[in-house]
């Protein structure tokens, strides 16, 4: 057969559009392999090598890395290697990492003593327990010492949970009521001085004897935390290096603590597990370095609900205009093709508009007006959550428009007729058969906006989002849902924890599983929204002829 | 509604298929019922197409009217205009006058959803809605702000006894009304029509769709329908013509062409284009 012939057949198109579906295939997998194993895998606890070198000196450490030396022009080039070791112990060396020669390692050894243990500062330590004491006294040295271990860490969780209920829940709410108090004095100074023959004093007084009554509560509960941290700071364990360096830890600073060579494989995947289930449900620490996501977890879900709750409705309403109701024609084909060119503008952009626009505009005149008191402290002219997902909302609407017409075009003619001619109105037809038939190709829309918007970051460090938030924009006080909160979110932390770490080598496998995390959650909400058109399309899926 | 099964026994045609035209005696046909439907000079023209040529014709209470003529004549067109279903096209334009009992419907001051809540209509497409057959049944009511619910399902037991289609699916009206077969679909949606109590239905080309059973049985229901409604049927289908209606109407190029009684249509037409167009000459 002639090439001429094989050309007009298409085989090489087969061939052609077969590779470039396999090659996008690859590039994905690829992807998610690399983030998969890399983030999945820094739970996992490893062996700690301990390491004589030939001056004499001791090293021990995770094993990270082992390359070969790069020497070009000399014959050793790339035959001699060296190993990366995570020796922790940062409050000591100064260092968290070290690079060894393996020419210079007299002896390789794997101590079944040795601990590595996670705590509040500096990293982990690598070391041997030697001794436990309360207060000045002595209760148990080596072996038993670190017999004592797994009670310490499990005491020093209690103890930092009922600490934590002090400082955060109760000491939490005085410092609410305080702050209530000090802006409703300040809403009254505010109404005296707008009409000053007003009488505040029986207002006044209350709100002293109020907080007279939560100054009184601040200082039995500090008193109570104090104990508190007193006997829990009184027990402390002493750990020895292998290069015979001594350090005491408060018992309260142990977070968790393993012999990382005398581990069985299920107690391995013990500390895998309760270090995966840590890492999603802490708080992070140190930086974001060390702790876990949870905060963020939260901000990237509640955030992309918010937003749903927002784009879903304007962006159904105006393609409902623009399909139902506009006369077709120039001006609507224009105000189509503008939409659909919104998508495409850069999302900083949108960032700066939101800034602009919601943040200094929307929220001070929400400030200017139901919070005049608090000025100059902003309450809604900040960043904030609502902020946030507003310009989400904002910056993904074309999406949600553009599904939502195409979903509404869909819906048959011969389905309105039938509605219309049985003496519906026109809003009536919409609303009862219209929007139904419409539902699954909207929630489409929805999908693709909520994956836009999960993974979206400079828009967000506008407008609201931070490395750090210590307070959830959802708790147990009053309002409950605290909207001008500002919050964490994944794609930032990813960002944050990556590049902008003070100690960005020890923080580079949270990247990697901050980012699984981001995905896993984008597909969790995609997967439910699916699910939810799925069943919406079984329900009213449409005549067959 | 044993009525219905017993007036089917005695009022309807002996059935069974017929593809020859049969040309039934009108019976009663000839004796006056009272005027529902009046056209006077109704001219339609979409932009600076001019559709409908000063169509004048009366449709008889209780009767059923047959529109005829090849396709792209009009008589669709007419149809739609008896409930104002062209409004919903741009650039339409009707003028001449069309009375449903004695209301002019499209006077400024007609309320377009009335006329329609009196004017039911068939479509050439069965088009239920993606809902239960009981739900399908009652829309009208529904949208109509009836909410009771012993009213409802009364009003969906009649309509489907109605559309005798209640034997075949009172064991499941919560069932998608998209489950039915074609003619069971098409009898969903007469039953739909007939749930809000119109006083006339519109059917566009019903059967078309349909295979000669199915067609059987509206063809039976149209006869039982007509002893309530006014029905205005437009076919394709020049048997179907001259067996269900009393009074047919021949349409040619936007024109009416000859209006009679069907019996006098079919055996002795005036003219000349109903004859060529009736024996199959054209169209």
């Amino acid at each position: 057969m002639t090439l001429a012939k094989n050309l007009a057949r298409g085989e090489h198109l087969i061939w052609l559009t077969g590779s470039a579906l396999g090659i996008c295939l690859l590039m994905i997998l690829g992807l998610l392999t690399v983030i998969l194993a890399n983030g999945l895998g820094i739970f996992w606890p490893s062996r700690i090598e301990e390491l004589t070198l030939v001056d004499g000196s001791v090293v021990a450490g995770e094993r990270v890395q082992r390359q070969a030396i790069p020497d070009p022009g000399h014959p050793d080039h790339l035959k001699k290697h060296r190993r990366q070791l995570k020796t922790g112990n940062r409050d000591i060396y100064g260092i968290d990492f070290r690079w060894v020669n393996e020419s210079e390692i007299a002896r390789s050894e794997e101590p079944k003593g040795l601990y590595l243990v996670e705590r509040s500062e500096y990293g982990p330590l690598i070391g041997e327990p030697v001794k436990v004491s309360e207060g000045p006294q002595e209760v148990a040295t080596g072996p038993a010492a670190a017999e004592r271990l797994p009670d310490l860490v499990a005491r020093a969780e209690r103890d930092r949970a009922a600490i934590k209920a002090i400082e955060k829940d109760a000491i939490g709410s005085v410092n609410y009521t305080l702050e209530r108090i000090r802006l409703e004095r300040r809403k009254l100074d505010y109404r005296q001085r707008q009409d000053p023959r007003r009488d505040v004093s029986a207002a006044r007084s209350a709100l002293d004897r109020r907080e007279e009554e939560q100054k009184a509560r601040y200082a039995d509960l500090e008193e109570k935390l104090r104990t508190a941290m007193e006997s829990a700071a009184r027990t402390s364990v002493t750990f020895r290096t292998v290069d015979g360096k001594e350090k005491e830890l408060r018992a309260l600073d142990l977070y968790r603590a393993y012999p990382a060579n005398a581990l069985s494989w299920p107690g391995r995947a013990a500390v895998y597990a309760s270090r995966l289930w840590s890492f999603l449900t802490d708080q992070p620490r140190e930086a974001n370095t060390e702790g876990g996501i949870f905060p963020a977890i939260f901000g990237t879900v509640m955030m992309v609900f918010l937003m749903s709750l927002a784009v879903v409705p304007l962006g159904v309403l105006a393609a409902l205009y623009l399909r139902e109701y506009a006369r077709q024609g120039v001006l609507v084909r224009a105000v189509r093709i503008a939409v659909n060119n919104l998508a495409g503008v850069p999302s900083i952009v949108f960032g700066v508009f939101g800034l602009g626009f919601f943040v200094y505009f929307v929220g001070g005149a929400i400030d200017r007006i139901f919070f005049p008191e608090a000025l100059p402290t902003p309450t809604y002219g900040t960043g904030g959550i609502l902020w946030a997902s507003m310009t989400l909302a904002l910056l993904t609407v074309p999406v949600v428009i553009v599904a939502a017409e195409e979903a509404l075009a869909a819906v048959p003619r011969s389905m309105r007729e039938a509605s219309l001619a049985m003496g519906a109105t026109k809003f009536q037809t919409i609303l009862r058969v219209v929007l139904p038939a419409a539902a699954p190709g909207i929630l489409t829309g929805l999908i693709l906006a909520m994956a836009r918007a999960a993974g979206e970051v400079a828009p967000l460090m506008l407008t609201g989002v931070v490395k750090l938030a210590p307070e959830l924009p959802l708790d147990g006080f009053f309002p409950f849902f605290h909207l001008d909160r500002k919050f964490m979110h994944l794609g930032f932390h990813i960002y944050d924890v990556g590049f902008q770490s003070p100690n960005v080598e020890a923080a580079k496998p949270m990247v990697y599983t901050t980012t699984v995390f981001l995905l896993l959650i984008v597909v969790l909400m995609n997967v439910t929204a699916i699910m939810v058109r799925n069943h919406l399309r079984e329900k009213y899926k449409t005549s067959a002829f | 509604m044993l009525m219905a099964d017993h007036e089917m026994k005695t009022t309807a045609p002996d059935t069974g298929l017929r593809i020859k035209t049969e040309v039934k005696a009108p019976g009663n046909a000839a004796e006056d019922t009272g005027i529902e439907i009046v056209c006077q000079a109704v001219n339609l023209a979409y932009g600076d197409n001019h559709v409908l040529h000063d169509i004048t014709m009366d449709m008889q209470k209780g009767r059923v009217t047959a529109l005829i003529g090849p396709s792209g004549c009009g008589k669709s067109t007419l149809l739609r205009c008896l409930n104002r279903m062209n409004d919903l096209i741009d650039d339409v334009r009707v003028w001449g006058e069309i009375r449903v009992s004695g209301l002019d419907i499209n006077a400024p001051t007609t309320d377009v959803i009335e006329v329609r809540r009196r004017v039911g209509m068939v479509f050439q497409k069965s088009n239920p809605f993606p809902k239960s057959i009981y739900e399908n049944v009652i829309y009208g009511l529904r949208i109509a702000g009836i909410s009771d619910r012993a009213t409802l399902d009364a009003a969906c037991e009649r309509s489907l006894r109605g559309a005798a289609l209640w034997d075949e699916v009172k064991d499941r009206l919560d069932a998608s009304g998209l489950g039915l077969s074609g003619g069971q679909m098409q009898r969903l949606c007469i039953a739909r029509a007939i749930a809000v109590e119109p006083e006339i239905i519109l059917m566009d080309e019903p059967c078309s769709a349909l295979d000669p059973i199915a067609t059987l049985k509206i063809e039976e229901l149209i006869y039982q329908l007509k002893e309530k409604y006014t029905i205005v049927i437009v076919t394709h289908n020049l048997q179907q013509a001259a067996r269900v209606s009393d009074k047919t109407a021949f349409f040619w190029l936007g024109r009416l062409v000859e209006f009679g009684p069907t019996a006098q249509m079919f055996t002795a037409p005036k003219d000349k284009l109903t004859e060529d167009y009736i024996t199959g000459r054209f169209g």
